[in-house]
């Protein structure tokens, strides 16, 4: 059984210019030991999806609806308690920027061991026994030095280690990462997808990993979906994915991936704006930026349809399936070429 | 540690001089002739040229500073009152705890005022409490002490009988030609103070809290403590409020040092032998060296609670404790 589903959500945020649909549609399910690579550009809705599963979102600002399972057990609508008890036990998450989102004043050990004595009944001694272990379990080297520290005397990449430590204190089932290696530098980002992979392995977690970054999906996913203006665009596993991508949009995602041994030339970029969220394009959202559009992608949304390579493989597009084939192979053609050159 | 001593003391040197030349150089510039006022309208000319002389005002302005200086430097002295020859320093003295009852008393009630209400706005803005709450803050903001003191006087001392209408009580008993005297009688008679402070002083602090606040509950460190699964109590608690309430220290101490310079108009309305009225009235009568007294010791003041503040800060933001 999948341990988590998630079917048809929607978010939205009331703003005083009128209701922002962040999310609308998405539709996917995480198993246990799995990765699910979640890319799409800033405000493509993938942190908000994640936010909404975690219940994170204030109600008074936003709306949601559709239906959040975890272990089977329906989140959306669920109490506030319940939720809690599930947050940080069940599913930990880890966030995008290590240098603002652990608590300044104070310790990296009070901040572990109150994620232990929030679920468990233990003294505040046996937390810090499990602090410590989780602190070495992540790679810190003297620990038991260290444990009493401030964040400020951490590095970033020292910083995410303690953030995926205090995610992962309880064992939880499910981790969410959300862009766990954009503020980190490249060297630091390798040490630290690694690290979440080992954990996944030891833990038998299933991990879901938000990104813009092509490579770490590469790296990392088992499953792919490609999120665009709130929508998921592409779904599928990642090695067809990467061997044949149904629609522009995720073509140009890929075209724009940097090659050490290209000639030369500019990195190649999607021309335009992601689109509002407030005002959203009528028809297919990424019709404004799309070299192929035609009018009824100005009329129509897409439905998500299967592919033909593979039966778990979805996407959205009016483009039709020879065109689409044809567009690929010329694409990557040019892609393997450059590379040969 | 050291090296920040040594700088702050630097510091406050520098301030005590840019302070103390300004208020003679405002006083320069004031045409008044304060031997007149101290020998009387009907003096004769020889005897209002001794006086002046006596009081060093045939010297020009940076003699007279001189001698200030020399006085303070040589002799501890903030000089002696023009029109009474009474000691700057013992008026201070006398004044001093005065106004520091009604800085330090207000203080407690804004702050057990402010930071509830702060909180509680924040928690839920634009609700109707906040609304509410904010208005009041806006008339509190908008509204003068000398008005509000007066009001309260009105109202509660004169009409409903439950508190005096103004005027002070000594702490320690003891003290001699006082009417009233104790703790009991000193609290009476200053709640009305009290409270027009905290007033005045509540309607900022709730801003400032509710904002503080605010902007610390969208923090990245606060959607953590959420995440793993910490109560609404608990993230407000041991997340927002130490997070949110240090900036508040910092224009607390500011405040406070300001305060004790003299709440001039509050000590008015209540007639509290308070320095601000010490100096309003040094003012009416051109008392050269009582003015720059209680210049000098307000300046005192913002340096001692500025270095008070800098100090906490370091117990309260391990940031700055270890850089």
């Amino acid at each position: 059984m999948a341990s988590l589903k998630v079917e048809n959500l929607n978010t939205s945020f009331r703003t005083d210019d009128g209701l922002v649909k962040a999310v609308s549609g998405v539709s996917f399910a995480l198993d246990e030991g799995q990765t699910l690579g979640v890319v799409g550009e800033s405000g493509s809705g993938k942190s908000v999806t994640f936010l909404t599963v975690m219940g994170l979102l204030d109600p008074r600002q936003a709306q949601v609806s559709g239906s959040v399972l975890i272990d089977g057990e329906e989140m959306l609508g669920a109490k506030p308690a319940r939720l809690r008890s599930l947050r940080g036990r069940h599913i930990g998450m880890i966030f995008q920027d290590p240098m603002t989102s652990l608590n300044p004043v104070k310790s990296i050990g009070w901040q572990l061991e109150e994620a232990v004595l929030i679920h468990h009944d233990v003294t505040r001694k046996e937390a810090r026994t499990r602090a410590l272990d989780i602190l070495a379990e992540v790679e810190i080297p003297r620990a038991n030095q260290r444990i009493d520290d401030y964040p400020h005397q951490f590095s970033g990449g020292m910083r995410q280690r303690v953030m995926i430590a205090m995610a992962l204190i309880n064992n939880p089932a499910i981790l969410i990462a959300d862009e766990p290696t954009t503020a980190l530098d490249v060297t630091t980002q390798a040490q630290i997808l690694r690290l979440i992979r080992r954990l996944q392995g030891e833990h038998n977690m299933g991990v879901v990993m938000i990104t813009h970054d092509l490579g770490v999906v590469a790296e990392l996913a088992d499953e792919v979906i490609v999120m665009y203006g709130g929508k998921v665009v592409e779904q599928a596993g990642v090695e067809d994915l990467f061997a044949k991508p149904e629609m522009p949009y995720t073509w140009g995602l890929l075209g724009s991936l940097p090659r050490l041994n290209a000639s030369g030339g500019r990195l190649e970029q999607i021309p335009g704006q992601p689109p509002s969220l407030l005002n959203p394009p009528s028809g297919c959202p990424f019709h404004p930026r799309c070299e192929y559009t035609m009018d009824i992608c100005r009329r129509e949304l897409p439905e998500l349809e299967r592919s033909v390579v593979g039966e778990d493989h979805l996407f959205r597009c009016h483009l039709d399936e020879e065109t689409r084939a044809r567009v690929w192979q010329q694409k990557q053609a040019l892609l393997v070429g450059e590379t040969a050159a | 540690m050291t090296h920040f001593l040594i700088r702050r003391i630097f510091w406050a040197i520098f301030l005590f001089f840019v302070a103390t030349i300004i208020t003679y150089l405002i006083f320069w510039v004031i045409p008044t002739d304060p031997a007149q006022l101290a020998a009387g309208h009907a003096a004769s000319p020889e005897f209002l040229a001794s006086i002046k002389h006596r009081l060093h005002l045939d010297k020009p302005i940076w003699i007279q500073y001189f001698y200030f200086i020399r006085d303070l430097v040589v002799h501890g002295s903030l000089g002696q009152s023009f029109v009474n020859r009474q000691s700057v320093d013992s008026i201070i003295g006398k004044d001093a705890p005065v106004t520091a009852s009604l800085v330090f008393g207000g203080a407690i009630f804004w702050l057990t005022l402010s930071i509830p209400v702060g909180i509680l706005s924040a928690l839920r803005p634009r609700s109707i409490t906040d609304r509410i709450t904010m208005t009041f803050v806006l008339i509190g903001i908008s509204a003068h002490p000398v008005w509000i003191g007066l009001i309260l006087s009105f109202v509660i001392g004169y009409k409903l009988h439950l508190t005096p209408i103004a005027g002070y009580c000594n702490f320690f008993p003891g003290s001699a030609g006082a009417q009233c005297e104790g703790p009991v009688q000193w609290a009476y008679h200053m709640i009305l103070p009290w409270i027009t402070f905290m007033i005045l002083f509540a309607a900022l602090y709730v801003r400032l809290i509710r904002a503080n606040v605010l902007e610390t509950m969208s923090e990245d460190y606060v959607r953590t403590a959420r995440a793993k699964g910490a109560s609404q109590r608990r993230v407000m608690l041991h997340h927002v409020l130490r997070n949110s309430l240090l900036p508040v220290v910092t224009i607390l101490g500011m405040d406070l040092g300001l305060a004790l310079g003299g709440a001039i108009f509050t000590e008015t309305v209540f007639t509290l032998p308070g320095l601000g009225r010490q100096v309003v009235q040094a003012y009416g009568s051109n008392d050269l060296p009582i003015i720059t007294g209680v210049v000098v010791f307000s300046t005192l003041c913002v340096i001692v609670f500025n270095f008070i503040v800098d100090v906490t800060y370091g117990f309260l933001d391990p940031r700055i404790r270890l850089s």
